[in-house]
């Protein structure tokens, strides 16, 4: 073999090398950080095993809000209009948090059925219907669709 | 009547933009003088144009027009008037008119300084900006047109700005982000523009040279002051959140650094050829991702649009037929690019190539974390979410290694470089460095923490090596100041930006390893510790802005019982939206930040908040702007703007050898 083919090769199999290696660490962090994402739904179905984390779309159901006066703590429900998910946060809730909103929620479900949040999103954009919150809508059977509209003005 | 000016100035802008993507390009195929000497003044009408377009839009937004549907949407006669002209950028269609007038921008600044390049060249990057620049403007004409009017009945008021982007941070983050992204359109312009001559040499990595770094530099800052922002508008103390839509700006910030690195390569010894190529084509699609991630609502952000699916569709288009004919040209050229491979297997070449692929890679897997989720969704229709642990899984070692490699670069010689020497001038620094990290972090905290110790031992290796570099360079001068006097703009370009990286590095590791946060209720009166610090509810009370009401809380601040000042953090609510704001007071220093956010009132007016300790957060922020501070710097070397004069004497010199081989 020539010298500078030589070369051509050890460069060509150092990156192919150092790319195998990068895309099999990849993969595996891939596969550990997956959060999977359900529906009130689903959870309500016993989808979902108590203490995996996981994420759940829905809208806040009006009225569920309570605050406790000496602690942190607040609960509210997580509902697809069909079935609903009793959640609670100990922490300081998003700005744009309101009932009748639609939230994405992650955390567990601890042995009682009760979803302890670890993070709680709503969106900066008041139009805006995330993926998951209309996926669930959807599932549910809901038209998400009015309910765009009905958020919008 | 005046929205309609605008309207037709866009559609002006569209004409002339269809004429700047095909006279320049044709007459440059066919060596016809006069019509790529069209390229510049038609940029200039573009450029215009869309001036007027922008402006209009603007004034709308000033004088409450709400008949205009973008702007009853994203103003109100409450909004201050520098937030009004600003929302522009508020939304989906304005911001896609400054994504736009950007370009446009960058367009009229490569037709004026261009004056050391060749004409068919100019013709031929203007004309490549002239199809992208016809592709934007029917897609706004098409999808999301600013101007579009309400009718018959406009509302009587507007729906207001999003209250969380009534702030500074919306005013600059947006425009420059924008422009740095913008800026690796001309690199990649120039890319195809070389690839369409057939003329890939040292001349055209020298003049893309300038632009890269200081499109490089630009949207360092932008992603710098967006991340700044999130950290104090969204009040949830960190500084960066592995977003879907944060994520694509990263992607192309590591490939246009890999592309800045490489093209050094590419001008230096003419090697890299097909690679620099392929970053700029790389770096340029990265921009180009983001446009499609926020504006699809294809994934779930903070940041994402309303999303109309049509736009979607549009910016694929966009997207594949840039990509898609760019790799065709490049794969047609690709004879072209051979190399020669006169570099030996430990040599500069080796280490920037290295470089490359760590930063390719890095930017790779960010992509697959990024767009992942729609894949998983696309096969097993399951929504799922990629957390930030796997982001740091990748980045934190693969950025490590980046530093390793950081401090042998530069030291490295071209062609060929022994290992004993490196050895030789780097065994002693590196030793230095661990010394340093093993030792400073330890005796300061008084515990042996493994992240401090790796990352001060890497943030030395980086200072250390350079200041060796340095030494060296300067050693064998008669003077060392007038030695230090004669390195070049842009090799004090590089050392600036490799000392951002490990500012940066230190800011990182120690905002992410020490921080402290405490969410507590607190009653006036009551005081608590976070950290070493002691932070005390003094009351509250109630205040009134220009479109607000709400509560300002008092703190006052104090360390080992000395008094450090007052903290006011404000809970606002916007009138018109009636949605409610989160205003944190941060005390911020240089080693440390101190934050508090308000949450809710509860009983015996105590409220729910929380109080944050961030060491060395600032330097994050300041490693960014060294690092911009570098790339503009050696963008202003001044071998940049001999180019032409050198340039035509190789072309004469050339002639000159053919016709004696002739005779």
């Amino acid at each position: 073999m020539k010298p500078h083919r030589r070369k051509r090769l050890a460069v060509v199999a150092f990156i192919a090398v150092s790319l195998s290696m990068a895309t099999g660490l990849t993969l595996f962090a891939l596969s550990q950080n997956i959060d999977l994402f359900y529906t009130p739904t689903q959870v309500a179905g016993g989808e979902v095993n108590i203490g995996q984390h996981i994420r759940i779309g829905g809208m806040v159901k009006e009225g569920s809000y309570e605050s406790a006066n000496d602690t942190m703590r607040v609960m509210f429900s997580a509902t697809d209009y069909v079935n609903e998910v009793p959640i609670q946060f100990d922490g300081i809730l998003p700005d744009l948090f309101r009932e009748g909103q639609g939230i994405v929620v992650e955390g567990a479900i601890d042995s009682n059925g009760l979803f302890v949040a670890s993070r709680v999103l709503a969106k900066h954009d008041e139009n805006y219907m995330s993926n998951e919150v209309k996926a669930a809508m959807e599932a549910a059977g809901v038209n998400t669709e009015n309910q765009s509209t009905l958020a919008e003005y | 009547m005046i929205p309609e000016l605008g309207q037709f100035s866009l559609i002006l802008a569209f004409c002339l933009s269809i004429l700047l993507g095909s006279i320049p390009l044709v007459g440059a195929a066919k060596g016809n003088q006069l019509w790529m000497s069209l390229a510049r003044p038609l940029t200039a009408g573009v450029f215009v144009f869309l001036a007027i377009s922008i402006l209009i839009l603007a004034y709308a937004f000033v004088a409450d027009d709400f008949s205009v549907q973008f702007v009853a949407q994203h103003s109100n006669t409450l909004l201050p008037t520098r937030y009004k002209m600003t929302a522009v950028w508020g939304g989906h269609e304005g911001s896609f008119l400054l994504w736009t007038f950007m370009l446009a921008g960058w367009m009229l600044a490569v037709s004026i300084y261009s004056k050391s390049m060749p004409i068919d060249f100019v013709a031929r990057v203007l004309g490549v900006l002239g199809i992208l620049c016809t592709a934007y403007i029917l897609f706004m004409l098409a999808t999301s047109n600013p101007f579009d009017r309400i009718v018959p009945l406009p509302p009587q008021d507007g729906a207001d700005l999003n209250s969380a982007l009534q702030d500074i941070g919306f005013i600059i983050h947006p425009p420059t982000l924008y422009m740095g992204y913008v800026g690796f359109s001309v690199v990649f312009a120039f890319a195809i523009a070389a690839l369409l001559s057939g003329r890939l040499d040292a001349a055209w990595a020298r003049w893309s040279r300038p632009w890269a770094n200081v499109s490089w530099a630009i949207l360092t800052i932008g992603i710098a002051l967006g991340s700044w922002w999130a950290y104090y508008e969204l009040g949830w103390g960190g500084w960066w959140a592995w977003d879907p839509v944060e994520n694509p700006p990263l992607i192309t910030w590591l490939f246009g650094t890999a592309l800045i690195h490489s093209l050094a390569v590419t001008e230096k010894r003419g090697v890299f050829k097909s690679w620099t190529v392929l970053l700029a084509i790389l770096a340029f699609s990265g921009s180009l991702l983001g446009t499609f991630i926020t504006r699809s609502g294809l994934l779930t952000s903070v940041h994402a649009f309303a999303s109309d699916p049509s736009r979607g569709v549009f910016i694929l288009g966009i997207l594949g037929l840039a990509i898609g004919g760019s790799l065709i040209l490049f794969a047609f050229r690709a004879p072209l690019m051979k190399s020669n491979f006169g570099f030996d297997l430990v040599s500069r070449e080796i280490f920037l190539l290295t470089n490359n692929v760590i930063l390719v890679v890095a930017a790779a897997s960010v992509f697959l974390g990024t767009l992942f989720p729609m894949f998983y969704q696309a096969i097993t229709d399951d929504l799922i979410s990629i957390g930030p642990p796997y982001f740091n899984a990748i980045f934190i070692p693969l950025m490590s290694l980046l530093v390793l490699v950081l401090g042998v670069g530069p030291m490295s010689r071209w062609k060929k470089t022994s290992v004993s020497y490196l050895i030789e001038q780097l065994g002693k620094v590196a030793l230095t460095s661990l010394a340093i990290g093993v030792v400073l972090p330890t005796i300061i905290l008084l515990q042996v923490s493994w992240v401090a110790i790796v990352a001060v031992t890497l943030a030395a290796w980086i200072v250390l090596s350079m200041l060796k570099d340095m030494a060296n360079k300067t050693a064998n001068k008669a003077a060392r100041l007038a030695g230090l006097r004669a390195l070049s703009l842009s090799y004090y370009g590089m050392q600036a930006a490799h000392f951002g990286m490990a500012l940066m590095l230190i800011g990182v590791a120690f905002t992410s390893e020490f921080s402290e946060e405490k969410s507590v209720l607190l009653a006036p009166g009551e005081s608590i510790d976070v950290g070493s610090y002691n932070f005390t509810f003094n009351d509250t009370q109630a205040i009134t802005g220009p479109n607000y009401v709400g509560t300002q809380a008092d703190f006052s601040v104090s360390k080992n019982g000395n008094e450090l000042g007052n903290l006011n953090p404000e809970r606002r609510i916007y009138l018109a939206t009636g949605t409610p704001s989160t205003e944190m007071a941060i005390d911020a220093g240089f080693l440390r930040d101190l934050f508090v956010t308000l949450g809710e009132e509860k009983e015996n007016s105590a409220w729910t908040m929380t109080i944050y300790v961030k060491p060395f957060i600032r330097w994050i922020w300041l490693g960014a702007i060294f690092m911009a501070f570098g790339g503009t710097v050696a963008a202003g070397d001044k071998r940049y703007r001999r180019v032409r004069e050198r340039y035509l004497k190789r072309e004469e010199q050339a002639l000159a050898t053919n016709l004696q081989v002739a005779s």
